[in-house]
């Protein structure tokens, strides 16, 4: 009997010991697609951008409200009236291969960036004339213009610096093994099943990193997502439908963290995009104001959203410091809809709204079509697949679009692609030269106070004339585990491990 | 198959041409579970007829404070996620689903017996080209094909039938095929012939009569198939969109509201279990019936 | 025999080629561009045009079809332009997914169909037979999304035994491995288990007023040794063999299977690949499935040719 007792705990320790040894702590993480190729350069979706987070670190990095402050980069100055950009680079820091990082890597990130085939990133950096090494720790950015939200991008994609090593080694197909200075390694990836990654140990901030693997797994269901989460398949989610909220709450073992996005819901309409323009949607910005009039943006948040999400009228949260605060949400207002339709001349005006065929904005669109036709509106939804609604939206062959925007850190990245003339992302084709003036000036100024002056009057212009009616904001809703520990949720919505833990 | 060739033997001594149809009939009405299919059926195709009376509300009418309610009194199967009520719902959406149905198999008939019979009759260089083409769509995963002619023609209902049609045609234009090709060189096909009928006739009056029976039993296993591609469809965001309803559709949204509105998920998953269960038990019952080895 | 085999093999070639014409063009009649649904949400003309030029969209269709098909004569399938990787690669990885998930709910099928098959047939026209048909039914009359969520729900979240959703290799964990796929295996099966019904079920009935039946019964056979051993054996015959045929609708059903429970395999490669206009991924997925199919197609030919010894004579 005894000689068993002792055999047993023998057992038991060896067990556990090997056990204790063997136990590496490890975080799941469930996201809502695959992520599209790994290569800072040429990738092109939001959710790679998650992934990013953990393998690679920016020049510059966020905080949750929006101040940006030194990642890779340890200083920075502008010089020769905001042409020139002077980096610093923060010292010690090494790339997952070993190699160090120097300004001879930094110049060849950016310079990929600009010059790379297909390169994704050249737009968001076209500003950037050239790159020139100082010295090992600091490299200069010469501008042709003056542009302040340039850091904004550096602290994006943009900003992520590569191993020059592995890039020239691999080329396009970096992205199949990237190597990068961020906290984690890239262990493996077998696409739309995981991408697994672990913890680079001489990373320069590496005291908090305290998680040693970690799997992002794509689950575009969201509601098998949750179903893994609360099956405890899944430590973390992202993109939580707001449905689920009061489930979370009452779950003992889940936490809900959340915070409102920096992008925005709204329709775009077809100004002057070719023939299906020419109805009064589209030609009377009264109609447009008596359809932004018409619907109750509270209403339909509580409804489909359960509340969840903020009811928004501006590119830019009600929270956010460039708001304007003089131009509020409006409240529903039926009667002075119908009293600006019939000033319009068009009392009952039929409109068609593209909506992308999934779930969520099926609702929204209803919610819409219900609530406009009390004001007099005949509103027809049109479901269309992304792919061909993509295209049909470039082209102008539709009337209005229910679409949003995933939100850029500069509020420039939620405004000038979307109404500047001519811009990549205006697909109504709206054009007004004095918004245009307005938009450019606040780009060229640094001071925060003197490019609001420039926004105000763009919106004091965009939203009367309305290309754009902007319904609501959506928040990062997080559920995870409550043995997860330390995570903090950014409004950019992207998960960064630094700082967090895994009992 | 050799079935109804026993069949046309006995037929023939006895000189009538509908006996074998009577017996047959007389075989179905004694199968007890195809009986129960063929009344589930007919009662579902009677309530979408119906529907706009027999549905207490408007299918589409929104009532935003009645959102995601549990079955009371006023709303017997309960509230939707925007306030519709799911009974009237359901009603309608059988319509949907039904077409989804019979349309399809309509349109897989249209093109594939005509083909069948021309491939098998004709022959040849012919058949074996349009065997080939049919070979490969059969080759194709079916619901890839759907999904791809769904999204082509763009998605709504109409189109998800289109889709589901053509790419279930491959399989009857194989069994008229078949079917003929036994048929075409049975005794009184030769005579017929012989006698100097135009093929038109030949393949009309006397081929497709004898060979209508399988290719019934398989459309009514394929509109059981068809409403579930129907469904599958919607998943996908490619069938009948919102507002309108199908119980695919519905079953769609539902799934996200499991926990909180279980309702609107019992009442469509049902209506679409005991629809094409009730097709599949008919469609059995008729195989069945029309072999009389099968007792 | 063996012309037979050298005529069907030379038909492949010709359906493979049809194949490759429907699903080519199926892909080019898709409305949306796939540079522009490609590109990213910044829509950067540059990167669009880019893209068109590297994947050759800009060229005229035959030219399209050529050179791809140029590219499969060489082992070369194109390349996916959503993650930069050829389709070759993600058709190797994925496969084995796929198989063993058809491999297992075939076995499901069987499981379930053949034994349904024959009580049906046994106890013809009784309520058992109804039972046993509405038992097998029961899979082919739920659209298999639905079913495949209620598993979820209930055996995921509600009792904790199975994983949600995911795939892990066999190699690396076979236990979690038959974990991950118990549930999708038996959500696809279910459907093939009716047809496998169907089959056994009127195979077993056409045996069983045979000679050979009889006269085992008549020699005072216990009626259960009649069934399983005389009657069930040469019943499977064309029951197995068209088990390989069910293939076809198996990839089907492990099309939304695999969206559902998240199995990395070919059905969730090519729904997603058709959806984000990434042709290339479509176009070689397919391929490989057709001639997979066409393939078993074959090999149940003969093996029904050897085993039926009718035919041989």
């Amino acid at each position: 009997m005894n000689r068993f007792k002792i055999v047993w705990v023998a057992c038991a320790l060896l067990a556990s010991s090997v056990g204790a040894a063997s136990a590496q702590s490890s975080l799941r993480i469930g996201l809502n697609e695959d992520p599209d190729v790994l290569d800072p350069t040429l990738a092109r979706t939001f959710v790679g951008r998650i992934v990013f987070a953990a393998l690679c670190d920016k020049l510059f990095d966020i905080t949750p409200d929006l101040k940006i402050v030194p990642q890779l980069a340890s200083a920075y100055k502008w010089a020769d009236d905001n042409k020139t950009l002077i980096i610093t680079l923060r010292s010690g820091v090494l790339f997952q291969d070993g190699e160090p990082m120097d300004a001879a890597a930094v110049k060849y990130s950016l310079d990929r960036h600009l010059t790379f085939p297909g390169s994704t990133r050249k737009g968001e950096i076209s500003s950037v004339q050239s790159v020139t090494v100082v010295d090992d720790h600091t490299v200069k950015l010469s501008l042709s213009q003056a542009f302040s939200p340039l850091q904004a991008a550096l602290a994006d994609r943009a900003g992520m610096i590569v191993s020059p090593k592995a890039a020239e080694a691999l080329k396009d197909k970096f992205g199949s093994h990237p190597v990068c200075a961020g906290p984690y390694s890239f262990v493996e990836r077998v696409a739309q099943d995981r991408i697994v990654v672990q913890k680079f140990d001489r990373y320069w901030d590496k005291d908090k990193i305290k998680i040693d693997k970690i799997t992002y797994q794509p689950i575009p269901d969201s509601s098998v997502k949750f179903a893994n989460l609360r099956s405890g398949s899944l430590d973390l989610i992202e993109r939580v439908a707001p449905t689920d909220v009061a489930q979370i709450k009452s779950d003992g073992n889940l936490k809900l963290a959340e915070i409102a996005e920096i992008g925005y819901q709204g329709i775009t309409i077809n100004i002057n995009n070719g023939p299906n323009a020419k109805n009064p949607l589209g030609q009377d910005e009264r109609v447009r104001q008596a359809l932004s009039l018409a619907i109750d943006r509270k209403a339909l948040v509580d409804v489909v959203f359960n509340g969840e999400y903020i009811p928004g009228n501006q590119w830019v949260p009600p929270a956010n410091p460039y708001y304007d605060h003089d131009l509020p949400v409006q409240a529903r207002d039926v009667g002075k809809a119908k009293a600006l339709l019939k000033a319009a001349g068009v009392e009952h005006p039929s409109v068609t709204l593209m909506i992308p065929n999934d779930t969520e904005q099926q609702q929204v669109g209803q919610v819409i079509q219900s609530m406009a036709a009390e004001a007099g509106f005949d509103v027809k939804l049109q479901a269309t697949e992304f792919a061909s609604a993509l295209q049909l939206a470039t082209k102008g062959g539709m009337q209005a679009f229910l679409i949003g925007w995933s939100g850029r850190v500069d509020p420039d990245g939620n405004l000038y692609s979307f109404i500047a003339c001519n811009a990549p992302l205006n697909d109504g084709h709206y054009c007004n030269a004095e918004v245009d003036k307005e938009m450019k000036a606040a780009r060229a100024v640094d001071d925060p106070a003197e490019r609001m002056k420039h926004y105000k009057a763009v919106a004091a212009i965009s939203l009367k004339e309305l290309p754009i009616i902007y319904l609501y904001h959506r928040k990062w809703i997080y559920a995870f585990n409550k043995k997860v520990t330390g995570f903090v949720p950014y409004p950019d919505g992207l998960i960064r491990p630094q700082g967090m833990a895994v009992q | 198959m050799t079935a109804i060739l026993v069949d046309r033997e006995t037929s023939l001594a006895e000189g009538s041409d509908d006996q074998p149809w009577r017996r047959a009939m007389r075989r179905l009405v004694r199968r007890r579970g195809a009986m129960v299919g063929l009344a589930v059926v007919v009662f579902f195709v009677l309530i979408a007829v119906f529907a706009p009376l027999v549905a207490p509300y408007a299918p589409t009418a929104t009532d935003w404070g009645a959102v995601r309610k549990a079955p009371t009194l006023a709303h017997w199967f309960g509230t939707d996620e925007i306030g519709r009520d799911v009974l009237s719902r359901v009603i309608f959406g059988a319509r949907a689903s039904l077409m989804a149905g019979v349309v399809s198999v309509l349109i897989s008939l249209s093109f594939g017996v005509p083909l069948g019979l021309l491939s098998g009759y004709v022959g040849g260089f012919l058949d074996g080209v349009l065997m080939r083409i049919v070979d490969a769509m059969l080759a194709c995963p079916f619901l890839i094909l759907a999904i791809a002619l769904a999204a082509f023609l763009g998605p709504n209902l109409t189109n998800a039938m289109i889709a589901i049609g053509i790419s279930a045609m491959p399989a009857f234009v194989r069994l008229t095929r078949a079917q003929t090709l036994s048929t075409k060189v049975e005794d009184y096909v030769e005579a017929a012939k012989a006698v100097g009928n135009p093929h038109i006739r030949i393949v009309l009056r006397h081929i497709l009569p004898n060979i209508l029976a399988p290719i019934m039993v398989q459309a009514t296993l394929a509109i059981a198939a068809a409403i579930i591609a129907e469904a599958s469809l919607s998943f996908l965001g490619l069938g009948q969109q919102p507002p309108a309803p199908s119980w695919g559709s519905m079953l769609n949204t539902a799934k996200n509201f499991l926990d909180q509105a279980p309702w609107m998920a019992w009442w469509p998953g049902l209506a679409i279990f005991v629809v094409v269960l009730s097709f599949n038990l008919l469609g059995d019952g008729l195989r069945d019936a029309l072999d009389p080895r099968h007792r | 025999m063996l012309t037979y085999l050298i005529g069907r093999i030379a038909i492949i070639i010709p359906t493979l080629f049809f194949v490759s014409i429907i699903i080519f063009g199926l892909q080019q009649l898709l409305p949306g561009d796939p540079a522009l649904a490609l590109a990213g949400e910044e829509r950067d003309p540059q990167v669009i045009q880019f893209l068109r030029h590297k994947y050759h969209l800009d060229e005229p269709l035959p030219v399209r079809y050529a050179l791809w098909a140029q590219g499969v004569l060489h082992g070369d399938l194109g390349e996916s332009i959503r993650i930069n990787k050829p389709v070759l690669d993600l058709v190797l990885e994925k496969l084995p997914v796929t198989a063993e998930l058809a491999g297992m709910a075939i076995l499901v099928s069987l499981l379930i169909g053949i034994p349904s098959g024959v009580i049906s047939a046994v106890k013809n026209g009784t309520v058992i037979d109804y039972g046993a048909n509405v038992f097998a039914l029961w899979g082919l009359s739920t659209p298999n999304f639905w079913l495949g969520f209620l598993f979820i729900m209930l055996f995921s979240v509600k009792l904790g035994i199975l994983p949600a959703s995911g795939f892990v290799p066999p190699s690396e964990d076979l236990g979690r491995n038959l974990a991950t796929l118990v549930m999708p295996a038996f959500v696809l099966g279910n459907a093939s288990a009716a047809v496998m019904m169907r089959h056994t079920r009127s195979a077993m009935l056409q045996v069983m007023s045979a000679d050979y039946v009889r006269t085992a019964r008549a020699k005072g056979l216990n009626e259960r040794v009649v069934v399983l051993k005389h009657a069930l054996r040469n019943a499977l015959i064309p029951v197995v063999t068209l088990g390989a045929l069910e293939f076809g609708t198996l990839l089907s059903g492990a099309v939304l299977t695999e969206q559902v429970f998240t199995i990395p395999g070919f059905g969730k490669l090519i729904v997603d690949a058709v959806f984000n206009r990434d042709y290339a991924v479509v176009q070689g997925v397919v391929l490989c499935t057709a001639t997979a199919y066409i393939l078993l197609n074959l090999f149940a030919d003969i093996a029904y040719f050897l085993v039926n010894p009718r035919l041989r004579a």
